[in-house]
């Protein structure tokens, strides 16, 4: 096979993970390990480390844009976001069979509530509402950060029917620091190279880790790197674009190809924020619950589902815009999204004081077309470059 | 004679309907909604008793075993020489309004050339009258319906044979404002106020059949004409129901009236899907059509009939050729969102990416029946028989994607969908109305 | 909670009574800087009200800002500026309510404008939006910010750590950052002091919200309970005011209870009693008098609301503790109704639909408010279902006029309310004499 159709083959079997609303690697990963068992999680961070020491295999989920939608739709006013619907759907429709359990993240009310309902709707599974501190000093939300980092981990060891050791958690922090690290690798190649790496590429092989176990994600991540960077693509004259507000619903990768298509290089990103949610790694090292709560209170993104203690909201996308070198940023959250709505006037006020060029427009997991996206992203993308040229 | 009314005040049609006795229903009317409600109302009562006037007449006719060579087309021929009679009624006082109109003083020197060439519009539609209310299937149109149609036509070729002096345009004014004037004035178009023109034509016509029996006729028609309706009881619902001249307690919501409706059509329904211009609703019925539970869409339209109609503008069709256009479809192409605000420009981006017309369309329909399945959901799903109604359920694709997705997610269920669905709110208001007086023993 | 409204309408004493409560409070406010008082910004729902009042300091609650803004008819200019100045048409309405309010001079009910903070104290509690809606003022005001977390009850119960938590954040955090900004030392023993206040008032106001067991009820839960609920809620709670109005009020309720008559509503007196309801959900308030007429017209009266529990569930036994003062704030923050998970409030919901015998369970669903509003139809089902009794569905919006269609939701309560009769009426009205209509008569044009 030729390096070209070796890397079309990746993606292509990347984006077959991404389509598959049935979970079928779920299910064939518990069929190759007999009585394991699989944990999902939404959006944004759970720390799957303590899953994945557990014996079982971390699995995401964010929603589907592409399946019918009748029963979540039962579930919700008009007025909410669309992620929601679509879990509701596939649980409800048995495509989340294959989980034996289920974390919901504290990130807004929405999916809060979802927690509940998943446990009147699923009796018998596992469901546990993970909740997060918004105190971030080691002794008062280090503390009860650290009890609930105890308390899923007290949990699946019941689900799993044996104690997770602390020298397993500890291998789990080293395999997801690996993870980490070539995540961060993409992303920096993506930045610099980004004519190689599209970013919808490079979104599809993040998602894949999604339904891949760490060991082999971490495989596939550097044979598609390698691959790409061999590519024989030339710089075009395109824009660079930070994109921001799509941590949690998912826009469809179509979405992305379309901004691209447009003439935006997107060199950084917050799709499928979870992965890179802490920047550096865990202390691989002494009590693991401790270094874990140490990265998440203390080497964690900023996002605007986490309390800004500073009041410096938005100065962390500026930052990454000027490292990046992006010469805009591209606003983009899901409709009905309360964190990246009720946050954005706060970013595009640091943006414009920053003097960066943005615009902004609105999406939801399940939007099918693109004509308005495309035609806005054109216009930013021309826009920059004659203002540039002149 | 004893009768019980139910009038269902929606946003389109007005529909009344009424039961007797042994409520049984003997008559029903049906008019546009127009501005004023309280003349739909008076119209689509007035309508309703004309019917029950002519069933208790062909029951009479079938009585009689003196008539009964002659009984079904003497029925046939008197109800359509009493309709064209409501016709030459409307027309004339059409013609008064639009020359009224058309004397006003700022059409100036125009305004004699255009009452002349009104004259000569309605003298033909006059002429022409006979021919569309003997000859053929009586129209099934309203009045302004079949008036515009005629009258534009003919007011087009006036203009041209003008030479420039009115123009096309200021006719079909003329006319938007004489029709208003002539469907809200509310004239007696009531079976005794026009049977006897009728009648007298109709016996001329079949004199050689009916010979002698003639008197027989005359006597048996004018009794039934002095008939005297006792409205015993009557029950409103619809949308604009508040504003029926109703006492509160005749008043019931187009819920209950649309489960009870249903129930009375069929017995085994548990569960109705109403979609409608406005509004869907998925209603929830037991054993004796008692309303358990019901969801209507919220503040967005989207998935109810409006929706297909903006589509049937933005693709340049007729409402009613949607349905057939998308049965066409040799695959359904999947649409995410029916929202209204985008349907125009999801459409256009589709046709430019040379998606075909009927697969857009069949994707469409799909789409707008997801939204109800959601609705019926929502409302405790299909349990056994399912009934729809409203505008939608003449829509053959749509029909098609509910039982295909009722299918899917209920297995096998019987779809219901009954020609007359349309009067399906009224049913259950007159059955309201009958109860009050034959449960209750207390007549209003 | 209390309403500005005009004097034609009908009210119960003990809303005079509060207006002038609520009156003294704004003028306090509006003299605050001039009296060297301090003012401290927070929520409702586990507000510190004792603890603020420990340190003297005075609370402005923007979200009763926002719901006065809302009967006064201004909010609706106010969303309108705040989404120009690029807040999302998707999002609560309360905080654009509020941002408008403050590019607009922070103008409050009275006609006076409101004093700038010298401390916010975001109590995050129940409420996703109240971290960000803070993190914006933070953005327009030159002051500390005190947050406190305040976990959900995600397995139905205030774990210890919780409270742990909670604690160590008032000590650690609140406290110090109150001391720092009124320069006072925390007294534990004044806390105590006002804590004493709270529980007294709290038995009164409990014995209110319980009268609407009886039959008629005195009281209307929902419409009427927002103004029990003002000062307990608000900065009355743990005051000598607060006392004298819950004493007042039980004693107005327990006269109507013993005369057998219904809530006094603006509209005139309740008639007969037709319909109990359980409400869940805040109500609307751009259009607060038009939404209660439709439920005085129909004889429909809540018996219990879950809006009214926002501020706590003292029905369900909960006290403030002064022998355990700081725990007992994270406890009472801890278990308001917003900070409850899905089951809970089914459980609770349907303990109402029996304890109070109501007819059904309508939800007042919200577009603001996710806390609220996400997983509603699930309650909706699942309280039909363990109860037995119709629920409806009404939609609106908290401070948007734009999202009140009154047509729309007198439609689904009249069509809800005539199902509930209907069912009661089932042996009267079944098989016997039923018609059997066939529709098969010809039709004419």
């Amino acid at each position: 096979m030729s390096k070209m159709s070796q890397v079309n083959a990746l993606v292509e079997r990347a984006d077959a993970l991404y389509r598959d609303a049935d979970f079928t690697a779920v299910q064939r990963w518990k069929e190759a390990n007999p009585g394991a068992k699989a944990v999902g999680y939404l959006p944004i961070y759970v720390p799957r480390e303590l899953i994945h020491a557990a014996g079982m295999l971390p699995v995401g989920v964010t929603g589907h844009g592409d399946i019918e939608i009748i029963r979540g739709d039962a579930y919700f006013q008009s007025y909410i976001c669309h992620l929601p619907r679509s879990v509701v759907e596939l649980g409800v429709s048995g495509r989340l069979d294959s989980l034996d359990g289920i974390l919901f993240p504290s990130i807004c009310d929405v999916v809060r509530n979802l927690s509940g309902m998943w446990k009147v709707m699923f009796p018998d599974r596992w469901t546990k509402y993970f909740d997060v501190p918004q105190n971030f000093d080691m002794e008062v939300g280090g503390k009860f950060y650290r009890a609930e980092l105890n308390s899923v981990r007290h949990d699946l060891e019941e689900l799993g029917g044996k104690p997770i050791l602390d020298d397993a958690l500890r291998a789990s922090i080293a395999v997801y620091n690996e993870n980490r690290q070539k995540l961060e690798a993409l992303y920096d190649a993506r930045s610099r190279k980004p004519w190689k790496v599209p970013a919808w590429e490079s979104y599809l092989m993040v998602r894949a880790g999604f339904v891949l176990p760490v060991e082999e994600h971490n495989a596939l991540l550097d044979e598609y790197l390698a691959l790409a960077m061999a590519r024989d693509e030339k710089s075009k004259d395109h824009i660079r674009v930070v994109v921001t507000g799509a941590f949690c619903e998912q826009p469809p990768v179509e979405m992305i190809r379309t901004l691209e298509r447009a003439g935006c290089y997107i060199v950084d990103d917050d799709f499928l924020l979870g992965s890179r949610w802490l920047r550096q790694d865990v202390n691989a090292e002494g009590d693991p619950i401790f270094a874990l709560a140490d990265a998440f209170l203390n080497h964690s993104t900023s996002a605007p589902s986490k309390y800004q203690e500073d009041g410096k909201n938005g100065e962390a996308l500026v930052a990454i815009a000027k490292e990046k070198k992006a010469d805009g940023i591209v606003f983009c959250a899901p409709s009905f999204c309360d964190p990246a709505l009720l946050d954005q006037p706060m970013a595009v006020a640091a943006v414009e004081r920053a003097d960066i060029p943005y615009t902004s427009f609105l999406y939801s997991e399940n939007t099918g077309q693109f004509q308005v996206i495309r035609e806005q992203a054109g216009t930013f993308a021309d826009s920059i470059r004659l203002w540039s040229n002149s | 004679m004893r009768v019980f009314i139910g009038v269902d005040l929606g946003s389109t049609t007005t529909k009344a309907l009424i039961l007797d006795d042994a409520g049984e229903v003997v008559g029903r009317g049906i008019t546009n909604s127009r501005s004023n409600y309280n003349v739909a109302v008076a119209i689509a009562r007035a309508e309703a008793f004309i019917e029950t006037l002519f069933n208790l007449l062909a029951r009479r006719l079938r009585e009689t075993p003196a008539l009964a060579d002659v009984e079904e087309r003497l029925r046939a021929a008197l109800k359509r020489e009493f309709r064209m009679e409501q016709h030459l009624q409307q027309l004339a006082y059409l013609r008064k309004i639009l020359v009224e109109t058309a004397s006003d003083s700022r059409y100036g020197e125009r305004a004699s050339l255009m009452v002349d060439a009104i004259a000569r519009i309605t003298d033909t539609m006059v002429a022409g009258a006979p021919k569309r209310f003997r000859f053929s299937r009586p129209p099934t149109e309203f009045f302004r319906d079949l008036a515009s149609g005629e009258f534009l036509e003919l007011a087009q070729a006036e203009a041209n044979a003008s030479n420039g002096a009115f123009n096309f345009d200021t006719m079909a004014g003329v006319f938007d404002k004489a029709i208003l004037k002539v469907e809200n004035r509310g004239l007696d178009l009531s079976f005794s106020a026009n049977i006897t023109p009728a009648l007298e034509r109709c016996l001329e016509r079949f004199s050689d059949k009916v010979g002698e029996r003639a008197s027989t006729v005359w006597d048996l028609v004018m009794d039934i004409s002095e008939t005297k309706l006792d409205v015993a009881s009557s029950v409103g619902t619809g949308y604009g129901r508040a504003r029926l001249p109703f006492p509160k307690k005749q008043i019931r919501s187009e819920i209950l009236c649309h489960g009870l409706g249903a129930h009375t059509m069929f017995g085994a329904t548990r569960t109705v899907l109403d979609i409608g211009g406005q509004d869907t609703k998925a209603i929830q019925v037991d054993a004796d059509g008692i309303v358990t539970s019901f969801q209507m869409n919220d503040r967005c339209a989207a998935g109810c009939g409006r929706y297909l109609g903006y589509i049937a503008d933005e693709m340049n069709l007729g409402l009613h050729e949607l349905g057939p256009l998308a049965d066409r479809a040799q695959r359904s192409v999947k649409i995410n969102s029916t929202c209204t605000v985008f349907a125009g420009a999801e459409l256009r981006d589709r046709l430019t990416m040379g998606q075909k017309r009927e697969d857009i369309l069949a994707g469409l329909h799909r789409a707008i029946i997801l939204r109800a399945m959601s609705l019926l959901a929502r409302s405790g799903g299909v349990a056994n028989e399912l009934t729809f109604t409203g505008g939608v359920a003449r829509n053959s694709a749509a029909v098609k994607a509910l039982r295909a997705l009722v299918k899917e997610n209920y297995g096998d269920v019987t779809l219901n969908i009954s020609e007359d669905s349309i009067c399906t709110g009224a049913l259950g208001a007159a059955i309201f109305a009958w109860r009050t007086v034959h449960q209750e023993g207390m007549a209003t | 909670m209390s309403g500005a409204q005009t004097e034609d309408v009908h009210k119960e004493p003990s809303m005079r009574l509060q207006k002038d409560m609520i009156g003294g409070h704004f003028q306090a406010l509006a003299n605050a800087k001039k009296n060297g008082k301090k003012v401290v910004y927070t929520f409702v729902p586990g507000n510190l009200a004792e603890l603020l009042a420990a340190f003297e300091v005075l609370p402005v609650l923007p979200e009763i800002n926002a719901l006065q803004s809302g009967m006064r008819k201004k909010s609706g200019m106010f969303i309108g500026e705040a989404e120009k100045l690029g807040h999302s048409e998707d999002v609560c309405t309360y905080v654009k309510c509020d941002i408008g309010m403050l590019k607009n001079g922070n103008i409050g009910p009275t006609g006076e404008k409101l004093p700038d903070p010298d401390l916010l104290l975001l109590s995050y509690t129940g409420c996703f939006t109240f971290l960000k809606w803070f993190e914006l003022l933070r953005q327009e005001y030159d002051c500390p910010i005190a947050m406190l977390h305040v976990p959900y009850q995600a397995d139905g119960k205030i774990e210890p750590g919780h409270r742990e938590y909670v604690v160590n954040q008032l000590r650690t955090e609140v406290i110090p950052k109150l001391e720092e900004v009124t320069g006072k030392k925390f007294d534990i023993d004044k806390l105590r002091e006002h804590l004493k206040l709270s529980v007294q008032a709290e038995d009164d106001f409990v014995a209110v919200l319980e009268s609407a067991k009886h039959r008629p009820s005195p009281i209307d839960s929902y419409f009427g309970g927002v103004y029990y609920i003002g000062p307990m809620f608000t900065s009355f709670r743990g005051s000598e005011a607060g006392v004298t109005y819950y004493r007042a009020l039980r004693q107005e309720v327990e006269k109507r209870l013993a005369a057998g008559v219904g809530p006094i509503t603006p509209d005139g007196p309740m008639g007969e009693e037709k319909f109990r309801l359980v409400v869940e959900g805040p109500p609307n308030w751009t259009s607060f008098r038009e939404f209660w007429k439709m439920f005085h017209d129909e004889g429909a009266v809540v018996v219990a609301s879950s809006y009214t529990k926002v501020g706590g569930l003292y029905d369900r036994g909960f006290r403030h503790d002064p022998e355990n003062p700081l725990e007992t704030l994270a406890d009472y923050c801890a278990g308001c109704y917003t900070n409850l998970n899905l089951p809970q409030r089914i459980d609770l919901l349907c303990q109402y639909v029996e304890e109070f015998d109501a007819d059904g369970l309508l939800i007042n669903s919200v577009k603001s408010c996710n806390s609220f509003s996400a997983g509603q139809l699930l309650i909706l089902r699942e309280v039909e279902k363990r109860t037995g009794r119709p629920g409806g569905f009404v939609e609106s919006d908290l401070v948007d006029p734009r999202y009140f269609s009154g047509a729309n939701i007198k439609n689904r309560l009249e069509s809800y309310l005539q199902m509930i009769d209907q069912k009661r009426s089932v042996g009267v009205s079944a098989a016997p004499g039923m018609p059997h209509s066939k529709v098969d008569v010809e039709m004419g044009p």
